[in-house]
C-alpha cells in the first residue's frame, strides 16, 4: 500500500484546509491591526507616549518580543498571501465564464478581495520601507533621534510619522490603502467565522455588523493620523 | 406459453417464508460470476442494483437521466405504508393486505399482495438506517399520518417530499455500490430493445444517448423497472421522459402485458391552461381535508366565471354545487381518487366547469379558514398553497383553488409470477413497470412501498431461483442474437430519420393522448374505444408517413429520443384500448360507462352501495389479462390468469 | 407576449459554442418557461431545424435535472424555485431574456444548454452515503431522534443536485451541495461511525473534480431552489478541520 501523504499535507492541498489557514492567519492579522492601531493612536498623546511606546515594543523581552511578532505577522503574512493566491488560480480555473453575469448576495467587497489584498500587500511593502526598513528616500529618518531619560538615544518614532505624512502623494496612497484595507476586513472578518464554522443564519448578520464595526474603527483609528497631520497640522509647529 | 404463476402452496401467511425457505441459494464465490442488467435507476431498480451488487453480483445499471438520483419516484409527496402498528391502532400486515387487496378492487394476486404487506416492515427500518429523515414527533420516534383507503394510521412520510427522501437513500446505496465496484452505472442510456437468446432474455441494445453509439450489453439476467405508462396520455403527473418503450420492447419479444387498462387518475391536480402545456402537477390529496369541492349549479353561472364576468365570490352558497357532499354525504370530499375524478368530469361535461378551458372544479378552503383563521390553514398547507400559487397565478387564500384529474399511476404493466419473473425467462420485471400488486386501483402512500419491497427484499431473494438455472456468462456479446436486435434498432433509428416529414414528434404525442384521454379516461365506453382503436392506427400510420425529426443520430438528439418513444406509445395506446375494450366491467380505475350500478340493482336497493358506482363482474373478469404480441397489425392473443381469493371474499368496494 | 431570447448554442462539447437570437412569438404569460421554450423550438422545428437542446424532466421542481441561467441566474431571479416552476407572467412582453447554461468546468457542456454533472454522483460515491447493507436494519424506532436533530437534517436532505449553486457561485465552488449531503448526514446518529470518513472523502473529490472553493458570497444560497442554508457550510468547514485534525493524531 503507497503511504499516504501526512495529514497536514493533506490538509494544506485540500480547498477547505487551505481555507482555513487563510482565516486563522487572518485572524493573527486582524489581531495585530487592533493593537498597532491602539499604539498609534498615542501619537495624538504626545510624542514622549509614542515614543516610549516604540522604545517598549523595540524593547519587549531584550528586543526578542519584536523579532518574534515580526516572524509571526510576516509567516501569517505570507500563508495568507501564498494561500489566497493558489486558491483565486483554482478558483479562476473552476470558472467559465457566462455571456450574461448577474450578482444578487455577494457585496462587491467580497468580490474584490483578491485586488484589495494586493493593494493591501504592495502598502504593507511600502509601509515597511517606510517606517520600519527606513529605506532609499526614508532613509533620512535614521537621523530623527530622541534623548532617553537614561541617556541613550533611540529614534524618533513620532516625528517620523509627522514627516512620513506631511507629503500628500503618501496621504493619499495611505488613504485608499487603508480603505482597501476595511473593504478587505469587511468581508474578511465576518468570513473568519464563516470559515472556521462558528457561524450559523442567526449568528451570521451579528457577525457582519462586527465585520463592519471593526473596518469601520479600523478605517477611521488609521486615517485619523495623516489627516491630523497634514491637514490639521498635528506635530507641526 | 402457459401462465404459471407460481405461488407457493401453503397457508396465505407462510407463503413468502416457505418460499424464501424453498428458493435456490447461490454461494458467495459463485455471486460474482453472475452478470445481472437492471433497466431504471428508480425506487425499483435502484434499490435492486444496489441490493444484488451488495450481495455479490455483478450488476450492471441503466438510466436515461444524467443521474440515477433523477428517477419519477423522487416526485412521489404523500408517504410510504408499512404495517407497523407503531400507532397501536390495529393495524397488522393482515389488515394492509386486506386495505391493499380491497383498495384494487379485488383485482390483484392475493400472494404478492400478503408478501408486500410483510415486507413493508422492513422497508421502513432499512430506509431508516440509511439516514431517510421521516417525520418524527417529539419524543423522537417515527410519526404516521393516515391516508385514503384506510382506518388506520400507517403512513410514514417525509414532509411532502418521502419519494424524494426514499430515492436519494436509495441512490446513496447505489452510489456507494458504484465506487465499490460492484456496479457498472451507464447514465443518458436508454434501453432500445431486448436481446433473447433461446427464449431467455440475456441482454439488452442501448443507445448511448450523448453520443448516438447503439450499444449492446449482454448478462445472466434482464430486470426491467422502467416505471409506468401514464405518458400515453401524453398529460400526465409523470415526468417528460417516463415512457413505455422498455417494457414495450420486452413485449413485442414475448413478454405479456398485463391490465393495461389500469390506470389511475388522480382527482386533485392543476387544470390544464392551454394546448401548450407539457405536463400536470399534482397538488396533494391531503387538501381535500379541508378543502371544499364545488361547481355552480347552472351552466350560465359557470359560463359567466369561464368568461370573466364572475368571480367564485360571486356566487352565493345556494348556487353552488357541493356535488361530492351531496352525492357521497359520508365521506363527502374525501371520497376515494376514482369516485371524485369522476365526479368533476361529469360536473365538467355538464357544462358547469370553472377553468378557461371548461376543465376545473373549485376547490374551495373559504370555509377553513372562515372557521380555522387564515394561520392554521398556512400551517397545514402553506407549501402546497405557494406551490398553486406559482403555477396558477391565483392567491388560493383569498379565491378558491381550480382543480382537475389528471392520470398518475398505471396499475398494469408486464406479466410477471410470484419471483416477479415474466414469462420470459430470466426478464424480471420490478416497481409501476410490473401489473402484481395494486389490482385495479392503487392505495395512496402503496408504490413506494412496492418499488422499494420488490428491489431491496424480494427480487434479492427470488432471483436466484433463476439464476440457478444458468451457467453464469454463458452468453456473451458476441452472439448472433445481439448482432441482429442492434441491427434491427439501427434500422428502426435509420427509418426514424429518413422520414423528414413534416409535423413534430409532439403533435403525434399529443394527438394520441387527447384520443386515449377522451375515450380511455376517466371514463369509457364500447363504441368509444372500438372508434379510438381504429383512430390510434390512424396516427401510428401518419406518424410513420409524416414526423420530423431534424439533426442527426449520431449525437445528442431529443427529438429522436422522443420519437422512438412516441412510436411505442402509438402501437401501446392501442393495446390499452383493447384492454379496457375486453373488460366488460368496471373496476377501480377502469369504469365502463355501461357497468354501474343503477336503481334496479338489489345493492342499490339494500342500500350497499349507490348509482352511479362500479359494477364489477366477478363471475366472468376476475382475472389477470396477459397480452401477447402478434405483430404491430395483428390483434393480440388474450391470456388469462385467474385469480383465486383464499383469505379476501371479493365483496363491493364501498367507501360510503 | 412578445420576447427576444439569447441562447447559447454549442454543437457538442468541443464546439466553441455562441449565443443565438430567437423570437420568442405570442407566449401566453400563463405558459412555464420550459413551455415557452418548447414553443420556440416547435417554431425551429417548423423551419426543419435543431431545436434548443435543454435538460428537463420531471417539471415540478424536485428532480433537479432543470438548469438554466436566466438573465445570468440560475432558475431565475424568483426565489426558491428551479427553472421548471419558472413562469411566464414574471416577464413583460418585450423582454430580453438571456439563456445560458450551468457554467462551470466540473460540468462539461454536452449540448447546447445541456450539462454533464456527473461529478456529483462521484462526491456522493465518496462517502455521501450511510453504508448499511439490506436486510441487516434495526427496528426504525430502536434509535429515538429528537425532533430538532431530525427537522435540521431534514432541510439539509432537501437538496435535489441541479447544480445551481455551483452555477452561481463566482468560484463555481460545490461547498453548498457537498455541506448539505455531509450535514445531513452527519448530523443523524446512524451517519455518525462514518463522519469523518465521509467529510474528507467527499471534500477530496470535490477539490479533484475541479470545483472551486467557497469565498463566502453565499450566491449558492440565494439561488438554490430549495433555499437550503450556507450554515452547512460553516458545519462542513468545522467538521473537516476536526476530521484532519482526529487524522493527523490517529495515524
Amino acid at each position: 500500500m503507497p503511504q499516504s501523504p501526512p495529514a497536514l499535507v493533506t490538509f494544506w492541498n485540500s480547498s477547505i484546509g487551505k481555507k482555513i489557514v487563510v482565516a486563522l492567519t487572518g485572524l493573527v492579522l486582524v489581531f495585530f491591526l487592533i493593537a498597532h492601531l491602539s499604539g498609534n493612536l498615542l501619537i495624538f498623546v504626545g510624542q514622549k507616549a509614542f515614543n516610549d511606546y516604540a522604545y517598549f515594543l523595540h524593547h519587549l523581552l531584550h528586543g526578542a518580543g519584536v523579532w518574534i511578532a515580526r516572524v509571526v505577522l510576516l509567516t501569517s503574512l505570507v500563508l495568507h498571501v501564498v494561500a489566497t493566491v493558489q486558491l483565486t488560480i483554482k478558483n479562476r480555473a473552476s470558472r467559465t465564464a457566462y455571456q450574461k453575469e448577474a450578482t444578487q448576495r455577494a457585496s462587491k467587497s467580497s468580490r474584490i478581495m483578491i485586488w484589495s489584498g494586493f493593494t493591501v500587500l504592495a502598502f504593507i511593502i511600502y509601509h515597511l520601507l517606510h517606517f520600519t526598513a527606513r529605506l532609499g528616500p526614508y532613509s533620512s529618518f535614521n537621523d530623527l533621534t530622541v534623548t532617553r531619560p537614561d541617556g541613550s538615544t533611540s529614534l524618533d518614532a513620532y516625528q517620523m510619522v509627522i514627516n512620513g505624512f506631511s507629503s500628500l502623494p503618501a496621504v493619499i496612497f495611505y488613504v485608499i490603502a487603508i480603505s482597501l484595507l476595511c473593504s478587505h476586513l469587511s468581508h474578511g472578518v465576518a468570513s473568519i467565522f464563516q470559515t472556521l464554522g462558528l457561524s450559523t443564519s442567526k449568528t451570521r448578520p451579528l457577525y457582519k455588523k462586527l465585520a463592519l464595526i471593526y473596518s469601520a474603527v479600523i478605517w477611521v483609528g488609521f486615517l485619523s493620523i495623516p489627516i491630523a497631520i497634514y491637514f490639521f497640522r498635528l506635530g507641526q509647529a | 406459453m402457459s401462465l404459471d404463476s407460481k405461488i407457493p402452496e401453503g397457508p396465505l401467511s407462510q407463503k413468502w417464508t416457505k418460499h424464501k425457505m424453498d428458493s435456490k441459494l447461490i454461494n458467495p464465490a459463485n455471486k460474482r460470476k453472475y452478470k445481472v442488467i437492471v433497466v431504471g435507476s428508480g425506487l425499483a431498480g435502484g434499490s435492486a442494483a444496489a441490493t444484488l451488487a451488495e450481495l455479490g453480483y455483478q450488476v450492471e445499471c441503466f438510466c436515461y437521466q444524467d443521474s440515477p438520483r433523477r428517477a419519477h419516484s423522487i416526485a412521489a409527496q404523500g408517504g410510504i405504508n408499512a404495517a407497523k402498528n407503531y400507532q397501536n391502532d390495529g393495524d397488522s400486515v393482515q389488515r394492509l393486505f386486506y386495505d391493499t387487496i380491497k383498495g384494487g378492487d379485488f383485482r390483484s394476486r392475493e400472494a404478492n399482495v400478503y408478501r408486500l404487506s410483510e415486507v413493508s416492515c422492513n422497508i421502513i427500518d432499512q430506509a431508516t438506517a440509511q439516514g431517510v429523515p421521516f417525520a418524527r414527533e417529539y419524543g423522537g420516534l417515527l410519526a404516521n399520518r393516515s391516508f385514503g383507503g384506510a382506518q388506520v394510521s400507517r403512513t410514514f412520510y417525509a414532509r411532502g417530499q418521502t419519494g424524494q427522501q426514499l430515492l436519494i437513500g436509495c441512490y446513496q446505496a447505489l452510489e456507494k455500490e458504484i465506487q465499490k465496484g460492484g456496479v457498472k452505472m451507464h447514465t443518458r442510456t436508454e434501453m432500445m430493445d431486448l436481446v433473447l437468446v433461446d427464449g431467455h432474455a440475456k441482454g439488452i441494445v442501448v443507445r448511448d444517448m450523448v453520443t448516438g453509439e447503439i450499444r449492446t450489453h449482454a448478462a445472466d439476467a434482464v430486470l426491467l423497472c422502467t416505471g409506468g405508462y401514464g405518458n400515453v396520455f401524453y398529460l400526465s403527473t409523470n415526468a417528460m421522459g417516463c415512457n413505455v418503450m422498455a417494457a414495450f420492447k420486452a413485449h413485442k419479444r414475448g413478454a405479456y402485458f398485463s391490465n393495461p387498462c389500469y390506470t389511475q387518475i388522480h382527482p386533485t391536480c392543476i387544470p390544464v391552461s392551454g394546448d401548450y402545456q407539457s405536463k400536470l402537477t399534482l397538488m396533494s390529496e391531503s387538501l381535500r381535508n379541508d378543502g371544499r369541492i364545488w361547481v355552480p349549479k347552472s351552466k350560465e353561472d359557470a359560463a359567466a366565471i369561464r368568461e370573466g364576468k364572475k368571480k367564485a365570490s360571486d356566487i352565493p352558497d345556494e348556487d353552488r354545487d357541493y356535488y361530492l357532499e351531496r352525492k357521497y354525504p359520508s365521506f363527502g370530499n374525501l371520497a376515494p381518487r376514482d369516485i371524485a375524478s369522476r365526479a368533476a368530469k361529469e360536473a365538467c361535461d355538464d357544462g358547469r366547469g370553472v377553468a378557461k378551458s371548461g376543465l376545473g372544479v373549485y376547490l374551495d378552503f373559504r370555509d377553513a379558514i372562515d372557521r380555522l383563521g387564515e394561520d392554521t390553514i398556512r400551517a397545514r398547507y402553506g407549501n402546497l398553497f405557494q406551490m398553486y400559487e406559482k403555477i396558477a397565478g391565483e392567491n388560493p387564500y383569498q379565491q378558491p383553488m381550480m382543480i382537475y384529474p389528471a392520470v398518475h399511476y398505471t396499475m398494469g404493466g408486464l406479466w410477471v409470477d410470484y419471483n416477479l419473473m415474466s414469462n420470459l425467462p430470466g426478464l424480471h420485471v420490478l416497481g409501476e413497470a410490473n401489473f402484481s400488486d395494486h389490482g385495479a386501483n392503487r392505495l395512496g402512500a402503496s408504490a413506494l412501498m412496492q418499488g422499494l419491497a420488490d428491489g431491496y427484499f424480494v427480487i434479492p431473494t427470488t432471483i436466484a431461483n433463476y439464476l440457478a438455472t444458468q451457467t453464469p456468462g454463458s452468453i456473451t456479446e458476441e452472439h448472433e442474437a445481439f448482432n441482429s436486435a442492434k441491427k434491427e434498432v439501427e434500422e428502426r433509428i435509420q427509418k426514424l430519420m429518413s422520414i423528414q416529414g413534416t409535423k413534430t414528434v409532439d403533435y403525434y404525442h399529443r394527438e394520441l393522448g387527447l384520443l386515449i384521454w377522451d375515450k380511455c379516461g376517466m371514463a369509457r365506453d364500447k363504441a368509444g374505444l372500438e372508434e379510438a382503436i381504429e383512430k390510434v392506427k390512424v396516427i401510428r400510420d401518419d406518424f410513420w408517413k409524416n414526423v420530423f425529426i431534424p439533426g442527426e443520430a449520431n449525437g445528442l438528439n431529443m427529438e429522436l429520443e422522443k420519437a422512438g418513444r412516441v412510436a411505442d406509445f402509438l402501437e401501446f395506446g392501442e393495446l390499452l384500448l383493447r384492454d379496457a375494450h375486453q373488460r366488460e366491467e368496471s373496476c377501480g380505475g377502469h369504469f365502463r360507462s355501461e357497468h354501474q350500478f343503477t336503481d334496479t340493482d338489489a345493492e342499490v336497493q339494500s342500500g350497499k352501495t349507490q348509482v352511479g358506482e362500479a359494477k364489477r363482474h366477478d363471475d366472468e373478469f376476475s382475472y389477470v389479462s396477459a397480452w401477447e404480441f402478434t405483430g404491430v397489425d395483428n390483434e393480440p392473443v388474450l391470456h388469462k390468469e385467474e385469480l383465486i381469493f383464499e383469505e379476501a371474499q371479493p365483496s363491493i368496494r364501498s367507501y360510503q | 407576449m412578445n420576447l427576444t431570447l439569447k441562447v447559447w448554442r454549442q454543437k457538442n462539447a468541443n464546439d466553441p459554442g455562441q449565443l443565438e437570437t430567437y423570437q420568442a412569438k405570442e407566449i401566453p404569460s400563463e405558459a412555464s418557461f420550459l413551455e415557452m421554450l418548447d414553443i420556440v423550438n416547435n417554431q425551429i422545428l417548423e423551419q426543419g431545424q435543431d431545436p434548443i437542446h435543454f435538460d428537463h424532466d420531471c417539471r415540478e421542481g424536485i428532480c433537479g435535472m432543470c438548469s438554466l441561467n436566466i438573465n445570468g441566474i440560475p432558475h431565475s431571479k424568483e426565489q426558491g424555485i428551479t427553472t421548471c416552476q419558472v413562469h411566464m407572467r414574471k416577464f413583460s412582453d418585450g423582454d430580453t431574456i438571456w439563456i445560458e447554461p450551468f457554467r462551470a468546468k466540473a460540468f462539461p457542456i454536452v449540448k447546447d444548454l445541456v450539462v454533464d454533472r456527473s461529478s456529483f454522483d462521484r462526491i456522493i460515491q465518496a462517502g455521501g452515503y450511510i453504508d448499511v447493507r439490506t436486510g441487516s436494519a434495526p427496528d426504525a424506532n430502536s434509535v429515538p431522534i429528537s425532533k430538532e436533530v431530525a427537522d435540521a437534517a431534514f432541510d439539509a436532505a432537501t437538496c435535489i443536485g441541479c447544480g445551481a449553486c455551483v452555477a452561481a457561485c463566482k468560484n463555481a465552488s460545490a461547498m453548498l451541495f457537498v455541506s448539505a449531503k455531509a450535514s445531513h448526514l452527519n448530523q443523524l446518529p446512524q451517519g455518525a461511525p462514518e463522519k469523518e470518513a465521509r467529510v474528507i472523502g467527499m471534500v477530496e473529490q470535490m477539490d479533484e473534480e475541479g470545483f472551486g472553493n467557497c469565498t463566502n458570497h453565499f450566491e449558492c444560497e440565494a439561488v438554490c431552489p430549495k433555499s437550503i442554508s450556507a450554515d452547512n457550510i460553516a458545519k462542513l468547514n468545522r467538521d473537516y478541520l476536526l476530521a484532519k485534525a482526529k487524522q493527523s493524531v490517529s495515524s
